[in-house]
């Protein structure tokens, strides 16, 4: 049995690099030894993405992309189909973890640096899959076609008039009709379900290629390449295998409690995971008292509501996500962990996070003249973050950097 | 790393633990993806039993009823067709229904529980035609049998207890659904007596 | 840095009351165990509100088994337009002649649950009062303007709206700050010769039953869906303790 096994696999290596690859990848993946709680959000970032295409690949089974069948699918899906309800809530839970995932999975990043040389262009990467993420929610929120799959798309779209000359066009090019209709949600769908799952698991690819070829950073903030032993092997390193894969199956299993919590008692995440006007069917006529975006969107919402001026709206809340885009560039500091960095960019990033959240939660509540000046300050204190980085990071005080990993 | 002695044992129960734990959940997560594909509380409402008042169906006439989407006849056959119904043994396949294309108290002669009404699926056992019920002109395709069936898309031929005839392309005879009397002026299609 | 944390506190009262709409006074606390409660309230249902407003989401047969009805009952005291037991709960009104009566469609109710929540819809049910500048002589206080007539009105009697000046303890009337008029306290009464054929506490639990079926409409499966959960959680506990081991005896290595 253990040779026939041994003959497969000399077969396939002849053939493609299966065992070279599992090797670099994961068996022999030099891997920094003193990860902490911070970097579990990659693992579960993958997770929650496998649960995404499963789950959305089973719903469309049912889903009837039209205007007229959209809703009453979902129901039908809801009521009707054995687990349907199982496999809707593990979708639209998933949306919501997805976020929550990805946001401390860059949270993470920035702390520590990961952004910066070598690792540009996977922090680059990074971001493409945020952009794609965001676009593939905001089209797959249209697709139950309640009130607010309606109105938050008429909305968001409504953004793109505000480009001059050619706005009103676009706008209308987008929706393939006056109003939000049957074409869009045609359309909306074909992206959903196929072309940007597509887009977003090259660049998973890619992301993992390119993390795989500069290493892991750590909280440390040191490159552990630098200290090899006689083998090659990096003193501080352990294996991926089986070190981190134990490690990420706690992690995951410890995800799931909280996210099978949500699934089975909270569905609806009070209101912020689904939304309650959206339990009524779309009306063209009719719209909702409060509209606001899912809650992974309202910190740049909020942005955008804090200009008054639609154009300038748009520009500062497309500059607050592009801005990410450049970190790499805007930081030149040559530390990369805030463990070693100065009391001026801790507080900073302290800051931002604050700003982020802030912002996050004025954007879901209606706005009211002294939240739209609170609005305000908060976005010129997220912008802000960006700025002192770049002005004082050229010349920063920092404290010595350890040789080896401290932990 | 450090060389601390490893206790092979200990990792060895844990592994296997939870590689079977983690298997486990993983099969138990499979279940609501297979279960999904079950027939929908509306397939099922759409293929359940359909009741049939049978009081008004006119000696000779045929009445359609559908159920799960197929054809269901319900004829209320007169004196003289039942007459004929033993005479032509010898010209059809299955005479006294050998094969399993009908539910056990329907295997006889007139495919029936009561000889006065004939209910049976409407569909041809060749290629999926519904054929055509030739009352009193049947004699056209058959010489000497008044009443029967007639496939017009390839000719297949069936007597008044959906009897295949020899030389047609039908290899079988027309199924017989499952259904009883729930009082005497009503049928249940699709479900036998006492099934739940 | 105090200053910032100052800056920040001085924010939440102000996010407190960014949450609006009419006031909901009463707590509907719906226990949707109570079977007997939900049937209750689906025969009230068909027949109070089934003639303008459907549940098409769902199936008689759904409901029957989950309410612990038989199908036989069910056929004989709910189903009004001698539908099959597995079809949807559409009703009779066709749309456009609704519309036509009430100035818009009555809203299909299968997930109002979900979009009201169970203690609006509780108060709405409790809040209709005598309003003759309305087109169906009621207004609502949850729901003010309501375009819809007060269906229940038999049972529950005519509320009429009584308002009085607010007095502190001195006996002084309280005026708004800003327009300086009176500030009016009102409550909803039944004047004698007025009451309907239930008592008030008779009623509250009628309200109740209707509410609690529309709950259970708007998500059938949550009592499945709770329990399930038990186990669930329950098996990702172990597996976390199971893994929490391997993962330390792995890292003992490394440690």
């Amino acid at each position: 049995m253990m040779t026939m096994l041994k003959n497969l696999q000399g077969w396939i290596d002849a053939r493609i690099p299966m065992t070279a690859t599992y090797n670099r990848h994961v068996g022999q993946y030099a891997t920094p030894k003193n990860f902490n709680f911070w970097y579990f959000f990659g693992s579960l970032a993958l997770l929650v993405l496998v649960n995404q295409l499963l789950t959305g690949i089973w719903l469309t089974m049912n889903y009837v992309p039209s205007a007229e069948g959209a809703f009453a699918s979902v129901e039908y899906i809801m009521r009707d189909v054995e687990y349907g309800w199982l496999l809707r809530y593990m979708h639209s839970t998933g949306a919501s973890a997805f976020f929550i995932v990805v946001y401390l999975h860059m949270f993470r990043g920035v702390i520590y640096g990961s952004y910066q040389k070598p690792r540009e262009l996977l922090w680059l990467f990074g971001m493409l899959i945020f952009l794609v993420l965001m676009a593939e929610a905001f089209m797959g929120y249209l697709l139950p076609w309640g009130q607010m799959s309606f109105w938050g798309a008429q909305v968001i779209i409504s953004l793109f008039g505000a480009i001059p000359v050619i706005g009103d066009d676009i706008t209308l090019w987008i929706r393939g009709d006056y109003v939000i209709s049957g074409a869009t949600l045609n359309r909306f769908f074909a992206l959903h379900v196929i072309a940007l799952p597509l887009v977003l698991v090259v660049l998973v690819f890619l992301h993992l290629i390119a993390l795989h070829e500069v290493g892991s950073n750590n909280p440390d903030g040191i490159e552990i390449k630098k200290n090899k032993d006689e083998n090659g092997w990096p003193v501080d390193g352990i294996p991926f295998h089986p070190y981190y894969t134990v490690k990420d199956i706690m992690g995951v299993a410890g995800f799931l409690i909280a996210f099978c919590w949500v699934l089975f008692y909270l569905p609806d995440g009070g209101g912020y995971f689904l939304e309650r006007p959206n339990f009524e069917p779309a009306n063209p006529l009719k719209t909702p008292e409060h509209i606001a975006p899912v809650w992974y969107f309202t910190p740049f919402y909020a942005i955008l509501r804090a200009v008054p001026n639609k154009l300038g709206g748009v520009v500062m809340m497309g500059l607050s996500i592009a801005v990410l885009f450049v970190l790499p560039w805007l930081d030149r500091c040559k530390v990369k962990s805030v463990r070693y960095r100065s009391m001026f960019h801790k507080l900073n990033i302290g800051q931002f996070a604050v700003s982020f959240i802030i912002l996050g939660y004025l954007g879901a509540v209606p706005a009211t003249p002294e939240l739209t000046i609170a609005a305000r300050v908060f976005t010129i204190t997220y912008f802000a973050f960006f700025f002192f980085l770049w002005l004082y990071s050229k010349n920063e005080k920092t404290k010595p950097v350890p040789e080896r990993l401290t932990h | 790393m450090s060389n601390a002695p490893v206790d092979t044992g200990r990792r060895r129960f844990l592994t296997a633990a939870t590689a079977v734990v983690g298997g486990a959940g993983a099969v138990a997560v499979a279940v609501p993806f297979i279960k999904s594909w079950n027939p929908s509380a509306k397939a099922k409402a759409a293929g359940a039993p359909v009741e049939v008042n049978i009081s008004k169906v006119e000696p000779g006439q045929l009445i359609r009823v559908e159920w799960r989407g197929k054809p269901v006849w319900v004829v209320r056959r007169t004196d003289d067709i039942l007459a004929e119904l033993p005479k032509h043994n010898d010209q059809l396949r299955d005479p006294n229904s050998e094969e399993d294309q009908q539910p056990e108290y329907a295997k006889n002669i007139y495919r029936s529980i009561k000889e006065e009404f004939f209910i049976a699926v409407g569909i041809c056992t060749h290629l999926g035609c519904s054929p055509t019920y030739e009352h009193n002109k049947f004699e056209q395709y058959v010489e000497g049998i008044r009443s029967g069936f007639f496939c017009p898309c390839h000719g297949s031929k069936f007597d008044m207890s959906g009897r295949v005839f020899q030389g047609v392309p039908a290899p079988l005879n027309l199924v017989i659904p499952p259904h009883h009397y729930v009082d005497d002026n009503t049928i249940l299609v699709g479900k036998d007596k006492g099934e739940a | 840095m105090k200053k910032l944390l100052i800056a920040f506190a001085s924010l939440f009262p102000m996010m407190a009351i960014a949450a609006g709409g009419a006031p909901v006074p009463y707590k509907a606390n719906i226990d949707l165990h109570d079977k007997a409660s939900l049937e209750r309230g689906l025969d009230l249902f068909q027949k109070h509100c089934s003639g303008c407003h459907s549940t098409e989401y769902q199936r008689y047969e759904r409901v029957a088994n989950d309410l612990g009805i038989s199908i036989d009952d069910m056929r004989a005291k709910y189903i009004l337009d001698g539908a099959k037991p597995g079809e949807l709960m559409t009703n009779a009104i066709p749309g456009k002649e609704a519309a036509k009566w009430f100035g818009a469609t009555p809203p299909d109710l299968t997930l109002v649950g979900r979009v009201r929540g169970e203690d609006w819809l509780y108060s709405y049910l409790k809040t209709f009062y005598k309003d003759s500048s309305r087109p169906f002589g009621v207004n609502n206080t949850v729901f003010p303007s309501v375009g819809m007539p007060h269906v229940l009105q038999d049972l529950q009697g005519v509320q009429e709206q009584v308002c009085k000046e607010a007095k502190d303890e001195n006996g002084k009337v309280i005026t708004d700050d800003v327009t300086k008029e009176p500030k009016m306290i009102c409550e909803l009464v039944i004047p004698k010769g007025k009451e309907g054929s239930m008592t008030p506490e008779q009623y509250d639990q009628a309200v109740k039953d209707i509410t609690g079926f529309l709950v259970y409409s708007a998500e059938p499966v949550r009592l499945e869906r709770e329990a399930l959960g038990k186990y669930v959680l329950g098996f990702l506990f172990f597996l976390f303790v199971l893994s929490y081991f391997l993962k330390k005896e792995y890292w003992r290595d490394v440690h």
